[in-house]
């Protein structure tokens, strides 16, 4: 029975955690928002009390709970072990291994150093619910929209508007990388021993392991009743008990509730915490080293070799397209970051790197960082798209606070960096033809056309950007005529702040 | 399910067809329940298109038999189907098939130039009508000297002379000055053809008889269509083609541009009766009208019936895509069923309604592509008109159907046009308004759809 409601609530957290990242009209979010608000990593970067509270408090009480249904890497390694115990004499594959205790404390060491020190990378690549975005965000999320746009292409043929096409593309090959072999190191892990990762590696697993030692309600094996035939062991996908012993590590255990029905002689329960019966854990070391598998990665600098340049070529005959070379990225001094982020220190010590908000941008604006401190945590660029005035999808869904909730005309007055002219780009001049393209769609008004040359109103108008006016949002480089880098480019803000 | 299948389809040409056939079995349906079994039902096949019934008009100079339905190699069939890509090569085997189907059936005056289709109109004409005797076509091209660096009178007898090469002919039967009147008017027209001696040159050509037919084809400025008619002593003008349908009869010069042809006596060319196709895509209320009056007849007849009608017409030139529109218009010409007055009037009525709908008058010429900033400007416009067309054009944010005509109309917006080639990549850099036959100031137009998409966008409508 707690079995079942244990694995029902698992799949409604799964399905909803999931259905949020692999969304990208937006219409899921409004109400499934919160199942990644009650995540413990992003619950605690947010300051969110009630929900830290909450969490701790049901840890103490039931255990790491948590673990088991509210964590969707957890699940979905759950799933995968599943899978793997369908296989013929495989249903009992498990056994007890003691705890690897140098490795857990050492993982959450680093994880608090590099936290403190701002290491947003190192962070992002240990946090479970980041591991999670970062996998379906990079490698089902494609494959979601690619599902869309198959529909799409029915949709259009039956003059149907339901279904649009979105744009599939590799936002960053580092994270790409990353959450590949991160995917694959997790499920060759759970397909052999189950929740090793989260016993291991993961330090929320570890704190909530240190809570969950001390948890009110728990696993609790009758010695009585028991007659040590090592079968719960053998089932137990988190290897923490110790049949022989009757002993269970209840720091490892996820209150999966697994072993109760496995147990033929009725000798598990899940009940009340009983004085004296904790038996003392034994405390072997193992001292082989197990490597995660998992590495840091260098940044790797994306080298887009030129492709022809287009020029305003004179007309002959009729019809056709001109090439529209691809935009580049510009080299930016600083990075830009959403709306609502407040400060690149602000977004650092919040973001976790969940990818929550790459998938949810509608603009093809956010994509991981790749560089080496902020690697993985989003970055705006504006080659495929601007930030558009109507939207505020990043911050609606950010989970960790580390881009705060805004309101469209909030946004509409933070300034999140400035633009700036590049002479030697500007197509008025190159091509002696009038433009004018970012003047007309910058929505702050910050950009006014003046003439070239002092005192001569006739001559070709150049833009004058009134950088106190600027937001930031990048109309003017997405807009602007020249390719394949614009003639007026973002550069981000340290600190955010009202126009 | 057939109401299903009649909703899915827009009333395109294309589907002129199809959308009879449903209706000749909704017919047929009905004749055997009131009993009338007898009657046949005449529904349209390929089979019972006429071969031998076309109407021909006949020029005063020259003696020819034109058919009055003349093929337009202007909007030749691409080898892509899906529209998306602007730069797709010629389907030389349609091409072949729609000229052989056109023969066969009476068709005999075809109509090219070294600018149409960028550049392959004539060699894919000159291939397709090469496999038939020289006597059985009338070919006719221009003299394409847009471009100022074809100005000089190399470039432009160099232009004349590849004509014949792509066409595979010995002589030219119908030569004209293209699209006169267009860009800076009467500047224009004296340094494309005056003083570089082209149009004396043609003249003498024409008394070698290597031309067999002298013309002009006008758009735009009148002074320059008033001021070559003054010289028609001069240059005897063999034939002028004109921009000629029931909307610009009143509302453009085209009553006026007749008139004075027919009295000198110069037979008129028409182009341009359908409008690019948008006489045939009508606002439905008003293309149900039309339909009550002629049922089996489709939308487009109406259109080329007009144009058909003044006996000073030679030939009507329709730039037929698909097979469907050339058997519709085989079918109309078939012979000609002149209009009557009340006919007429009904018409000029349909204009008048059709233009309150304030769509943009863009004919998909495609003279204004390529855009040098790579913006689809044909695209992008004839959105706009669909869309008006068929009410997915919100007003303000309290319309009744606001969220669906404002998904209808940027869903739409992104499937016609990539993203890259729409409005808001327009600099303003105005290259393309002077080459648009119907002098729409396209910089203008694309400024305004691009406000409106940002409303839509933004939710902020307000018309």
């Amino acid at each position: 029975m707690l079995r079942k409601i244990r694995l029902s609530l698992a799949v409604l957290f799964f399905i909803a955690v999931t259905a949020l990242f692999l969304d990208f009209t937006g219409t899921v979010h409004a109400w499934l928002g919160w199942t990644a608000q009650i995540q413990f990593l992003p619950a605690l970067l947010a300051l969110n009390v009630v929900v830290v509270v909450a969490l701790v408090a049901i840890t103490l009480l039931i255990g790491r709970v948590y673990c088991s249904v509210i964590c969707p890497l957890g699940i979905f390694q759950d799933i995968v072990s599943w899978i793997s115990g369908k296989r013929k004499k495989k249903k009992y594959r498990f056994s007890y291994s003691p705890e690897k205790k140098w490795l857990r404390y050492g993982v959450l060491a680093l994880f608090v150093i590099a936290f403190i020190a701002g290491i947003g990378s190192i962070v992002a690549l240990l946090a479970p619910y980041s591991s999670f975005g970062r996998i379906v965000s990079n490698l089902f999320t494609p494959l979601y929209q690619m599902g869309n746009n198959v529909l799409a292409y029915f949709a259009e043929r039956a003059e149907s508007y339901t279904f649009y096409e979105t744009e599939v593309w590799i936002k960053s090959v580092p994270t790409f990388i990353i959450a590949a072999v991160t995917m694959i190191v997790l499920i060759v892990l759970a397909w052999q021993n189950g929740r090793t990762y989260c016993n291991t590696i993961c330090p929320v697993g570890t704190i909530l392991g240190v809570l969950s030692r001390y948890s009110l309600f728990r696993i609790v094996i009758d010695k009585e009743k028991c007659n040590s035939c090592g079968l719960c062991s053998r089932k137990c996908k988190a290897s923490c008990i110790n049949g022989n012993e009757h002993s269970i590590d209840y720091s490892r255990c996820v209150a999966c509730m697994d072993c109760i029905d496995t147990c033929k002689h009725n000798a598990i329960s899940f009940t009340r915490k009983r004085k004296n019966a904790d038996s003392k854990l034994s405390k072997t070391s193992d001292t082989k080293a197990t490597d995660s598998g998992r590495r840091n990665f260098l940044s790797i600098g994306v080298a887009v070799a030129a492709t022809s340049i287009m020029k305003a070529q004179e007309k002959k005959v009729d019809g056709g397209l001109a090439v529209i070379e691809d935009k580049q990225v510009p080299q930016r001094a600083t990075a830009i970051i959403p709306a609502g982020a407040k400060s690149a220190k602000n977004f650092a010590q919040h973001c976790t790197a969940c990818q929550l908000c790459v998938s949810a941008c509608p603009n093809g604006v956010l994509r991981p960082s790749t560089e080496l401190m902020s690697l993985m945590q989003p970055e705006m660029s504006y080659e495929r798209g601007y930030c558009r005035p109507e939207c505020t999808r990043c911050s609606d869904v950010c989970p960790t606070g580390a881009i705060k909730p805004i309101t469209i005309e909030e946004k509409s007055s933070i300034r999140i960096g400035h633009a700036v002219w590049i002479k030697k780009n500007c197509v008025p001049l190159t091509d002696g033809v009038e433009c004018g393209n970012c003047a007309r769609h910058c929505p702050a008004g910050a950009i006014t056309m003046i003439p070239s040359k002092v005192g001569d109103d006739n001559s070709v108008k150049i833009p004058a950007i009134n950088e106190a006016l600027c937001i930031g949002c990048g109309a003017c480089e997405n807009l602007c005529p020249s390719r394949p880098f614009s003639a007026i480019y973002v550069e981000g803000h340290m600190v955010h702040s009202e126009k | 399910m057939n109401n299903q299948k009649k909703h899915t389809e827009d009333i395109s040409r294309r589907n002129f067809l199809k959308t009879l056939g449903v209706a000749g079995v909704a017919t047929a349906g009905l004749t055997a329940i009131t009993g009338c079994g007898k009657e046949e039902n005449k529904g349209i096949s390929a089979t019972e298109i006429p071969t031998d019934k076309m109407t021909y008009r006949t020029t005063p100079t020259t003696g020819d038999k034109v058919s009055l339905l003349g093929y337009g190699m202007m909007r030749l069939p691409n080898k892509s189907q899906s529209g998306d890509d602007g730069n797709a090569e010629i389907d030389q085997e349609m091409v072949n098939e729609l000229v052989d189907y056109a023969i066969a059936h009476g068709v005999n005056y075809f109509d090219t130039s070294p600018a149409y289709c960028r550049g392959g109109s004539e060699k894919a004409t000159g291939i397709a009508l090469s496999r038939y005797p020289r006597n059985k076509y009338y070919v006719a091209t221009k003299l394409s000297n847009f471009s100022p660096n074809t100005w000089s009178r190399e470039a432009s007898i160099a232009m004349y002379e590849n004509s014949f090469k792509e066409l595979q002919v010995d002589y030219i039967d119908y030569m004209l000055l293209h699209a006169i009147g267009m860009g800076r008017g009467m500047e224009e027209y004296e340094a494309r053809y005056v003083k570089n001696g082209i149009l004396d040159f043609l003249v003498e050509e024409r008394k070698a008889g290597r031309i067999r037919n002298l013309g002009f084809s006008f758009h735009g400025d009148i002074k320059v269509f008033d001021y070559l008619l003054s010289r028609h002593d001069e240059y005897k003008w063999d034939f002028v083609q004109i921009q000629l349908n029931y909307i610009d009869w009143k509302h453009s010069d085209a009553e006026y541009l007749y008139q004075e042809l027919e009295k000198r006596g110069i037979p008129a060319v028409i182009m341009e009766p359908l409008l690019g196709g948008r006489l045939s895509n009508i606002p439905n209320a008003i293309a149900v009208q039309l339909k009550q009056r002629e049922p089996e007849k489709s939308v487009a007849s109406w259109a080329f019936r007009f144009a058909g009608s003044f006996p000073g017409v030679l030939t009507v030139l329709s730039g037929m895509t698909y097979m469907e529109h050339l058997q519709d218009n085989i079918l109309t010409y078939s012979p000609l069923q002149p209009l009557s007055g009340e006919e007429f009037e009904l018409l000029l009525d349909t204009a008048n309604r059709i233009k309150e709908f304030k769509t943009i008058p863009c004919n998909d010429c495609k003279y204004c592509m390529p855009c040098p900033y790579g913006l689809d400007i044909p695209a992008i416009l004839l959105h706009y008109n669909k869309c008006l067309n068929e009410g997915n054009m919100p007003g303000n944010t309290q319309d009744e159907n606001y969220r669906k005509a404002r998904q209808a109309f940027l869903v739409g917006y992104d499937r016609k046009v990539p993203k890259l080639r729409q409005a808001n990549h327009c600099i303003g850099c105005g290259q393309c308004a002077p080459h648009c036959p119907q002098q729409i100031n396209i910089p203008n137009e694309l400024h305004r759809i691009d406000r409106y998409v940002e409303a839509l966008k933004q939710n902020k409508i307000s018309i």
